[in-house]
């Protein structure tokens, strides 16, 4: 094998492995996004569960949390790669004996850190819903809206503003998290990186570019967050 | 107007009684967690096999030993290393504190995965030069029984060792990764701690006439240490979870002897005990730095 130029190996096209660092970036992004929606959705549902003065309901939440934040991701993750396919195949084998189930790796990650970022977005959502003074939910309660109503107009639009600086350090953890999933073999940054690593033996190099898309990651994050925030703060000036 | 009767007014509404809707999902949610539960206890039993139990548990034994050693290991090269960054993060220096800066963003701004594959395979690349940094130590060559289980050492040489010998090994090369990852959080704790204590707490020490190291040592460091104390076993915590990420490098922590006790018997029931022991020593530790907190900040509550 010739020697190349390690500007050989970073171009993009049949012979470098920008483009495919690059693709696996964007695996990477597509799945952090794909987890925020749910995780974020569940971290607040189990959040007001922990607030709620329902003791069954506190219980029940904070179940959740205890597993997923003590769980190590990793384990987690083998968890439900490797016993989900089991557990469906039990259900789908009473259905259609011949069946096999196999699960797909994004739709394995996206479901496992959901898991792990909803179980740290309901703490920031819950110190988020005890700054709340009472009065709000009186206030709303007060002028006739419903208990839903109330969480939707009155509540949720300060809880998210004061939950925000909270949320983005999830986002970045998440953002961190999402290379786990390269062990159970999807094609994202790092695992990308990997492949190019062992077939050019650059292991130093594919990995160093592996860590720099993750850094100019967290420093775009950064970026849109203070835009959001500002913003925030402009409506909230007005 | 009679008193009782402004009070019979003012009465706040009964408590709900019965069965509202919060306590119906509620119940409903404890109950599935309940089946949950029973369901994986029942799995458990279901899939009881003495004979893995019998070869696969001294494994686990051991991997608990090489995960806490590990953790153990990197926690206490964090905390030395951290010093100096903390020092550099604090410092007025623009270039010093620029520097730890870097160090800070780099290892909190990418995953510790990266930085475990950049130090075990990433390192390999470098084999010849790691190989040149060599120094001699002496090791003991011949060992003399004199009693069963006593030996006395009776000869001594000298050997090269090399960097590389350091970095061919996984277990060293995740203790390095880890401590540089783990001394840029604790950094970030240590310094926290330091800036939280008042600086009327400064001033008042220099006006006794302590000089710095002993202002920081008797005045600063008692206060910011209580402080410190959650994140710190926060910290710990997420060093034992993160830990799990070294089997991937094949180091035979915990999580590797499941990973290859399910490579070889294909039983499930490896990463179900596996992520039991995990959960016990989390919430173990997690419990344990609650009540030592509540202990060193007994002379605050009042």
């Amino acid at each position: 094998m010739p020697v190349q130029s390690i500007w050989t190996l970073l171009s993009w096209g049949p012979e470098g492995w920008s483009d495919d660092i690059a693709y696996g970036a964007l695996v990477t992004i597509a799945l952090a996004l794909a987890t925020l929606p749910i995780g974020l959705t569940i971290g607040f549902f189990v959040a007001w569960a922990k607030q709620s003065e329902e003791p069954s309901l506190r219980l029940a939440a904070n179940i959740y949390t205890t597993m997923f934040r003590g769980l190590p991701e990793l384990v987690t993750l083998f968890l439900f790669f490797f016993g989900m396919p089991i557990l469906l195949q039990y259900v789908i084998r009473v259905f259609k004996p011949e069946a096999t189930v196999d699960v797909d790796s994004f739709i394995a990650g996206m479901i496992v850190l959901s898991l792990i970022f909803s179980s740290y977005a309901s703490e920031v959502f819950l110190s988020a819903f005890r700054a709340i003074p009472k009065g709000q939910y009186e206030g709303g309660y007060a002028i006739g809206l419903s208990k839903w109503l109330t969480m939707r107009k009155v509540i949720l639009p300060q809880l998210l503003r004061i939950a925000f600086p909270g949320l983005e350090n999830c986002w970045l953890s998440l953002l961190k998290d999402t290379a786990l999933v390269s062990v159970v073999n999807l094609a994202e940054t790092l695992r990308n990186a990997g492949v190019a690593a062992r077939v050019t033996k650059h292991s130093f190099l594919f990995y160093s570019v592996a860590a720099l898309v993750f850094l100019v990651l967290a420093i775009l994050s950064s970026i849109a967050t203070g835009f959001i925030l500002r913003s925030l703060g402009r409506r909230e000036a007005r | 107007m009679s008193v009782s009767q402004a009070i019979s007014v003012d009465r706040p509404p009964p408590q709900a009684r019965g069965w509202p809707r919060t306590r119906i999902v509620g119940y409903a949610l404890v109950g599935l967690w309940i089946l949950f539960g029973l369901g994986i206890v029942a799995y458990l039993v279901y899939a009881w096999n003495g004979e893995f139990f019998a070869r696969y548990a001294p494994a686990y034994l051991q991997g608990l030993w090489t995960t806490l050693s590990l953790v153990a290991i990197s926690m206490v090269a964090g905390a030395i290393l951290s010093l100096p960054v903390t020092y550099g993060r604090m410092s007025k220096n623009r270039f010093l504190s620029g520097l730890a800066y870097c160090y800070v963003y780099f290892f909190r701004g990418t995953p510790l995965l990266v930085q475990v594959y950049l130090v075990y395979y990433g390192l390999g690349s470098f084999h010849p030069e790691l190989n040149a940094f060599g120094f001699y130590l002496p090791v003991v060559s011949d060992w003399q029984q004199i009693m069963p289980y006593v030996s006395i050492p009776t000869g001594l040489a000298i050997e090269r060792f090399t960097l590389w010998d350091f970095f061919k090994d996984a277990f060293f090369c995740g203790v390095f990764a880890f401590a540089l990852n783990t001394a840029a959080y604790q950094a970030e704790i240590l310094r926290g701690a330091i800036e939280s204590v008042p600086r009327g707490q400064w001033e008042g020490a220099a006006s006794l006439g302590l000089h710095g190291l002993q202002t920081l040592r008797k005045v600063i460091l008692p206060q910011a240490f209580i402080v410190a104390l959650r994140p710190y076993g926060n910290e710990l915590v997420l060093m034992i979870k993160a830990s799990a990420i070294v089997a991937i490098i094949t180091v035979y922590d915990l999580m590797g002897n499941a990973k290859l006790a399910y490579a070889k018997s294909f039983d499930f029931q490896a990463y179900v005990w596996v992520a039991i022991v995990y959960l016990v020593m989390v919430e173990i530790l997690r419990h344990g730095v609650e009540w030592i907190e509540r202990r060193i900040t007994i002379h605050l509550h009042r």
